[in-house]
């Protein structure tokens, strides 16, 4: 029993970080929290899918196209309609929001409703750790959760550009005065967070059929990990998957499985009351700077 | 004559994340008084200020206002109970007009207390004040879009906010940054009208020059310490002082 | 010397000058040019309840929807003017909803007191939920109003608590036809008057000096905090009250009111018709509802269509129809040679 908690807390803990992953790097780059996260990982399902059925790629093909696309659309949407209402936190927020609802709610009306929709894993099989039976798939959900976060880490702070990125999120005003395009950045954050939403969807979606509530979840677990770890904090981020995943895991197995959501609930507003810039939050002057 | 200082700050510290803004630092302003805060860029003058006025959580140490200790006093509190702060980077109410922007601190319930409920017509009070900082009132000037004031107006303006609330002790946050010759010079009698009315000024500048004809005493920070206090003449003789600016503003106004 | 660039220059029309100050009543062309458009809305309002011969229970029941609506929409502006974006005014109308349905259900009383009781009930909850994230930046805010609605309905859904998913059913009524709908129409008129009039007043100015620059509101003296907090409750009332009559109405509380829906039209109304004076609100409402109604045999298509109709005006016409229209009415456009 130990083993089956101790492994599937993991493999949600993962499951959580690489949804929350790319909100949270755009949110933690370049401000702008991205209500269209969900919209852009269903999305990038949908397209995975089609080029699955519809064109006949393999795996191999469809997925580098679909996160790469992914990655295009959320530069296009900024450049598109963000960049037009930078700096207009109303405008910003409202603009993000709609954009993901459209997304969503089109795929709704579109009807991509039905047991057809699935996507595959990608290895088959299971293998035996202790008492626990896990598939090949949940293994490779930790595997990528594990290698994007450590690529994002090596890339915000080893790179050229994560560095320039990161400079320009710690400190706007300064990073200006030394050049970094505040424009450009934004584009490229929403780039890496539309990429990585894509990531998670063809990773996570096999384990279920694609529905459309699966990108409202999407957008509620990415707030609920990004506040509780705090904004910009690799460290925030895999603290709160880890809390969230164990703690949602426990719950469905001795409680029941509509917990989740309020597990979720309450770490956004327990963190929010006690801790508002999250575990390991930099911005600790958060309260005070209101 | 032993007087009561009317601000006593205490060691007082603040670290931001591996770095020490503010170490240790102890102030005593007398009541009247006016005194500069000056140092080179990063010394911890405005997190000094932000550590009195309540706007940043000293991590150790003790401020005292009038016998009372307001280290924990949230901003809002410290600043309807009689200190009044100006912004280095003044921005004001932008979408309302000049006089509009005095209604704020007019409004808040405690500083109308201050001013012993004397609430007449706000907004005429409002254009008083503005007077008082040199708005011309017979010009269209206090009631231009804010958004729309030269820069010498808007530190002005910021001015007249602080006015406003009543306050006993006023800190100027470089309010000369960005101010012309002429802008400055119609400043100065601004400033000693308000240390005839008996206000305590403390004053962080980088305009030397400037801030020596308004100030009786100064402290010099470098790296969150005080590394000198005195008349202005005595600390700009400090070689310890002279190190810190390497040259730049000492050489100039030694 | 003339340049080849332009500027383009907007100058009060001759009869806006004209009316100014006391020159108003001059004549009756200046007179009609001030109150002609107010006055055709308000008394066309007035007239179409008792207009039901000719129009049908249907549009009736629009007009219902669209005051509640409104409601939501004036709510939703309040808080945009302190500078809380809210994007789940669900969460204040299915609030008032489910309170006003819990009372009814448990306490027995008639709808003339448990719609005042499930107002304020409701919006006192709200008010108490959000209160930890007003002192955190503005993005929370939207954070949270977000997530709440979404989080309630799965709760509700899971534990079938509050009726679970089927909701509270036969609840009491509301004298339905006329005075019913007269009632809502003074209320919102109300509503729409007072908050003008509210945010006209220095109260108003303050709550709009915090979402101009919250320090310098902070270093006035002023506990801003407390103030956000009073803004959400008066902001919730409106809000709450619509979910609370609606629920008379139809005699029914469910997760529906906890739906995206009611979070995005009033939202997309005050985008569109303008945000600010209590008129872009309404303007936006009465413009998107009976539309909305048309567009009914759409189904889901409608929030797409909502949403889309969001970004176009975010981006394109920021200041709204009633801005827009009210700059036009007062002054016209040209281009002048930049000196």
């Amino acid at each position: 029993m130990l083993e089956i908690i101790l492994i599937y807390g993991l493999v949600s803990a993962s499951t959580l970080m690489l949804t929350a992953l790319g909100f949270s790097l755009t949110f933690g780059l370049s401000g702008v929290a991205n209500f269209a996260h969900g919209g852009m990982y269903l999305l990038a399902g949908y397209l995975t899918w089609a080029l699955l059925n519809e064109l006949g790629l393999p795996l191999l093909a469809a997925a580098p196209i679909a996160v790469v696309g992914t990655g295009l659309l959320g530069a296009l949407i900024y450049q598109v309609v963000l960049r037009r209402v930078r700096g207009i936190h109303l405008s910003e927020v409202v603009a993000t929001f709609a954009i993901g609802v459209a997304i969503l709610e089109s795929f709704r009306w579109l009807g991509f409703v039905t047991y057809d929709f699935t996507l595959p894993v990608f290895f088959e099989g299971s293998t035996t750790i202790g008492s626990a039976v896990v598939d090949y798939h949940r293994i490779s959900i930790v595997v990528v959760a594990l290698a994007m976060a450590g690529l994002i880490w090596v890339f915000t702070h080893y790179t050229k550009t994560g560095l320039a990125l990161r400079g320009m999120a710690q400190d706007e005003y300064t990073a200006l005065a030394v050049g970094v395009e505040s424009d450009w950045a934004a584009m490229v954050s929403m780039a890496l967070g539309s990429a990585l939403a894509a990531v998670a969807a063809i990773t996570i979606l096999p384990l279920g059929i694609i529905s459309i509530n699966i990108g409202y979840d999407v957008l509620l677990i990415s707030l609920a990990v990004t506040v509780l770890g705090g904004i910009e904090s690799t460290r925030g981020l895999m603290a709160a998957s880890l809390i969230l995943g164990y703690a949602t895991v426990l719950a469905s197995n001795y409680l029941a499985p509509h917990w989740s959501e309020i597990i979720y609930m309450a770490a956004i507003v327990l963190t929010l009351i006690f801790k508002p810039s999250g575990i390991f939050g930099k911005f600790k002057e958060l309260e005070e700077r209101v | 004559m032993p007087k009561e200082p009317i601000l006593e700050i205490a060691g007082i510290t603040k670290h931001f994340g591996g770095i020490t803004a503010v170490d240790g630092l102890d102030l005593e302003v007398q009541p009247g008084e006016a005194v500069g805060i000056i140092g080179p860029n990063g010394s911890g003058k405005s997190t000094l200020v932000n550590l009195i006025t309540g706007f940043i959580r000293a991590d150790d140490g003790r401020v005292i206002f009038k016998g009372k200790n307001i280290t924990r006093t949230p901003a809002h509190k410290i600043a309807s109970n009689g200190i009044a702060r100006s912004f280095q980077m003044a921005r004001p109410f932008g979408t309302l007009p000049a006089y509009k922007n005095l209604i704020v601190p007019l409004s808040s319930p405690r500083v109308a207390r201050r001013r012993s409920g004397r609430y007449g017509d706000r907004d005429e009070m409002a254009v008083h004040l503005l007077e008082d900082v040199g708005f011309e009132r017979e010009s269209q000037i206090p009631y231009k879009s804010a958004a729309e004031l030269p820069h010498g107006y808007l530190k002005r303006l910021e001015l007249g906010r602080c006015l406003a609330m009543d306050p006993e002790v006023m800190i100027l946050d470089e309010l000369f940054s960005g101010m012309s010759m002429s802008e400055v010079a119609g400043a100065l009698p601004i400033l000693e009208q308000l240390r005839d009315d008996g206000i305590t000024l403390i004053m962080v500048e980088h305009r030397l020059r400037e801030l020596f004809r308004v100030v009786d005493k100064v402290i010099v920070l470098d790296f969150g310490r005080k590394i000198a206090e005195g008349s202005p003449e005595e600390v700009m003789k400090e070689p310890e002082v002279k190190e810190a600016y390497l040259g730049a503003e000492a050489e100039e106004h030694a | 010397m003339p340049s080849d660039q332009t500027r383009r220059e907007r100058i009060d029309r001759g009869i806006k000058a004209r009316t100014d100050d006391v020159f108003a009543v001059s004549s009756w062309r200046n007179i009609l040019y001030l109150t002609l458009p107010r006055a055709v809305a308000i008394i066309a309002l007035l007239s179409f309840p008792l207009l039901r011969i000719f129009v049908g229970a249907y549009w009736q029941n629009v007009l219902l929807i669209t005051l509640a609506v409104s409601l939501t929409a004036l709510s939703w502006n309040l808080l945009s003017s302190v500078g809380l974006v809210s994007l789940g005014q669900a969460l204040f109308y299915g609030a008032g909803a489910y309170t006003t349905g819990y009372i009814s259900q448990h306490l027995g009383l008639s709808p003339f007191l448990t719609i005042p009781l499930g107002t304020v009930g409701g919006a006192a909850i709200c008010t108490l939920l959000l209160y930890p994230v007003l002192r955190l930046r503005g993005i929370y805010f939207a954070l949270v109003t977000f997530a709440m609605p979404l989080l309630f309905i799965r709760v509700i859904d899971a534990t079938k608590i509050l009726g679970g998913a089927e909701g509270m059913t036969g609840l009491p009524a509301l004298p339905s036809g006329a005075p019913e709908l007269y009632a809502l129409i003074a209320v919102t008129l109300g509503v729409a008057y007072g908050l003008q009039r509210l945010m006209d007043s220095d109260y108003g100015l303050v709550l709009q000096a915090i979402k101009d620059n919250d320090r310098s509101v902070i270093a006035s003296g002023i506990n801003i905090q407390w103030m956000k907090a009073q803004a959400v409750f008066m902001a919730a009332l409106p809000a709450t009250f619509a979910g609370t009559f609606v629920t008379h109405h139809y005699q029914f509380a469910g997760i529906s009111t906890l739906g995206l829906e009611n979070s995005i039209l009033p939202l997309t109304a005050v985008i569109v018709g303008g945000a600010g004076p209590s008129a872009g609100a309404l303007v936006g409402a009465f413009l998107l509802v009976p539309l909305s109604e048309a567009l009914r045999a759409f189904g889901t298509l409608r929030v797409v269509v909502y949403s889309v109709v969001l970004v176009v005006f975010v981006v394109g016409l920021p200041e709204g129809i009633f801005h827009f229209a009210k700059r036009k009415y007062q002054q016209f456009e040209r281009r002048v040679d930049l000196e």
